[in-house]
């Protein structure tokens, strides 16, 4: 069940003319590209290509030399402070979980709660245990700490804690990566029913073609300091480029193309 | 419908804002539950205060009623499992009125994810938990010390095993921790013993002229910096400046699993990191308490000349009248001090595990233990010079 996007032209993340620079080094030169609201957007592209800076840049987190980024229709570069009420829209995963190592893992759900939702140390706590639930932990894990936890779980747990508010847009970066295939497997569903449930946008870099061919509406590709091209899977994949037809041919891609095409036909 | 009965007359719940709303109305087809207003996390906290009161047990429903209904999002979708109970509302989601698909959804995977997860009981506290904790420290106090003493055996015979082979000597490490652990101390090491050394001066001449001896301020300080103040606050300090250096560097190596990387090469992480650590500090720790004798005796001088008027010569004269056996007292220590520092700022190291906090953590433990286990040591060592006769 996909959400029927109402309007075309209305968009969730939109990225225009961005430029961004490290000293000399060139990370971005007018990169343009849209997500809109309830797809899922895969980005991909090699080491180095900016992948990372992208997400980072449009979170805030890094600030680009030039260029706009507008979440909801608001550009989010000229806002002199931060607009909180922009941040409680947004969750993110970082690549490595980033859970407060300090704190167990449902007290890093109910942090943004009692922050952000105004909410009692033991209301917070009950709706952390129910996004534990929904990320598929089991209820014993939310008194361990970080550090107690394995790959998998600290990924669930982070996705827990970046859904915490709710938020419209999710940003996923390398979700499973580190992760066993099953895990993986899992992991791509999971997301597939939060984004039908809460209609979820999600802007997903990933290495994983497996993810890719489960769960990505569309698929972006970065390449040469600007996305190269995107689309659906199938109109990327026949693109014209050395390193789409390496990636999506070499024999990983095919691999995980036939995998997808198997389920396809058997569902 | 039997239910009906039970139900009298309507029941509400009102959230603070009196736009969110949960009405069980009777009807023909028994108790339809009507869910009004937005259910959200921004009022979340009255309407579950409101309900807690104006519900003490909700009815079953027999019917869901979702017409006069706003945004929901995963808190009220909580909220109304809890009211309804996870397995009804499953049941009843089917035939609600007025939920849009997205809605029965969400509701439908809260449910679904709540059903499946039991509250983690909290864990009760009584006052056996302070016997146990107190039983629980002193255990950890003992094992400790046996690791420490294992630790100790440890480090000894490695180092034993690397000092007969000078192939297997790592000078370079060496090398670079005596310049950190030494030379970049030497600025600090120098004030502090000299500004001490100038308190001393002038604590003596304060106390010593109500009895006509300002001159023995020369002896008191000689004395004390020999034997005592010398060594000891280059240890304290080594072990606040160096101790928390070791753990911190050994302990970010062991969450990065470095030490797990050494040991699968082949490689001795007591003879890489612990030896070369051991013998600098064997080296500069001496080395850093001659000039903190000093400098604490050019301390002294500076009060003596300035505000004593005991002149740099007769100062040098007294000085040197002053028996050597107190200097080679003093210096005796500093190895020990050395090998003390050095080695709980290694095992501290190695005991962190996980994560950042533990790095933190294991850091202060080190301080804390060197600097302690400094003084005592001194302390004893003063005892048995003193009934020595040295």
């Amino acid at each position: 069940m996909k959400r029927v996007v109402a309007d075309s032209r209305q968009t969730a993340i939109s990225v225009r003319n961005l430029c961004n620079r490290f000293g000399d080094n060139l990370v971005h030169e007018n990169l343009d590209l849209d997500v809109y609201p309830g797809e899922i957007l895969g980005v991909v592209g090699g080491s180095g290509t900016g992948k990372s800076v992208l997400l980072r840049s449009i979170i805030g987190l890094v600030k680009p030399a030039s260029g706009e980024i507008r979440l909801f229709g608001e550009e989010i570069l000229t806002l002199g402070a931060r607009d909180a009420a922009l941040e409680k829209r947004i969750g993110v995963l970082f690549q490595n979980g980033a859970l407060f190592s300090s704190l167990t893992v449902i007290e890093n759900i109910a942090l943004p709660l009692i922050e952000h939702g105004g909410l009692s140390r033991r209301d917070a706590e009950y709706l952390a245990s129910v996004k534990l639930a929904l990320a598929g932990l089991p209820a014993h894990a939310g008194n361990l700490f970080p550090a107690e936890l394995s790959g998998g779980m600290v990924k669930r747990a982070a996705l827990a804690r970046a859904l915490a508010l709710d938020p419209a847009i999710l940003f996923l970066d390398e979700p499973t990566a580190g992760l066993d295939p099953i895990g993986a497997a899992a992991f791509d569903q999971l997301l597939l029913t939060l984004r039908d449930a809460f209609g979820l946008t999600v802007f997903l870099v990933t290495h994983d073609l497996d993810t890719l061919y489960t769960s990505c509406d569309r698929v972006a590709v970065l390449s040469r300091k600007k996305v190269l091209v995107v689309g659906s899977l199938e109109v990327v994949a026949a693109t014209e480029d050395d390193w789409i037809q390496d990636y999506f041919h070499g024999p990983r891609g095919r691999a995980a193309a036939s995998a997808s095409a198997q389920a396809t036909s058997k569902g | 419908m039997e239910t009906s009965g039970k139900l009298d007359k309507t029941v509400t719940a009102t959230a603070a804002n009196n736009c969110s709303a949960l009405v069980f109305a009777e009807t023909d087809n028994g108790i339809c539950l009507c869910v009004k207003g937005d259910w959200i996390l921004a009022h979340y906290s009255s309407l579950q205060q409101s309900l807690a009161t104006a519900l003490p047990q909700s009815p079953e429903p027999d019917q869901l009623d979702f017409v006069g209904m706003g945004e929901l999002d995963t808190a009220g979708a909580a909220l109304l499992t809890r009211v309804i109970g996870a397995e009804s509302l499953l049941a009843l989601t089917a035939s609600a009125r007025g939920l849009s698909s997205e809605y029965a959804a969400l509701l439908k995977t809260v449910a679904t994810a709540m059903t499946k997860q039991q509250q983690a009981s909290p864990q009760q506290s009584s006052w056996l938990d302070a016997i146990a904790r107190l039983g629980e420290l002193s255990h950890s106090g003992w094992r400790n010390f046996l690791l420490l003493a294992g630790f100790m055996g440890l480090a000894l015979t490695t180092l034993f095993a690397v000092i007969i082979r000078p192939g297997r000597w790592r000078i370079t490490a060496l090398v670079t921790q005596v310049h950190q652990t030494g030379l970049n101390a030497v600025a600090i090491v120098a004030l502090l013993t000299f500004l001490v050394g100038a308190v001393v001066a002038f604590l003596g001449a304060t106390v010593l002229a109500n009895f006509g001896a300002s001159i023995y301020t020369v002896n008191l300080v000689a004395y004390s910096f020999l034997r005592e103040f010398g060594v000891l606050l280059t240890a304290i300090l080594l072990a606040g400046r160096t101790a928390s250096a070791f753990t911190a560097q050994i302990g970010s190596m062991k969450v990065n699993e470095e030490i797990d990387a050494l040991r699968t090469l082949g490689l001795n992480p007591m003879e890489i990191l612990v030896v070369p650590r051991i013998l600098a500090l064997l080296i500069t720790l001496p080395l850093l308490s001659f000039i903190a004798m000093i400098s604490g005796i050019v301390g002294g001088a500076v009060v003596g000349m300035f505000s004593l008027d005991i002149s740099l010569a007769r100062y040098m004269s007294i000085v040197q009248e002053i028996p050597v056996r107190h200097f080679y007292v003093g210096m005796a220590k500093a190895p020990i001090f050395a090998f003390m520092i050095a080695l709980i700022g290694c095992l501290e190291g190695f005991k962190v595990r996980g994560s950042a906090q533990s790095v933190g953590e294991h850091t202060t433990s080190s301080v804390v233990q060197s600097i302690f286990i400094v003084i005592v040591l001194d302390a004893v060592a003063a005892l048995f010079c003193m009934e020595m006769g040295w």
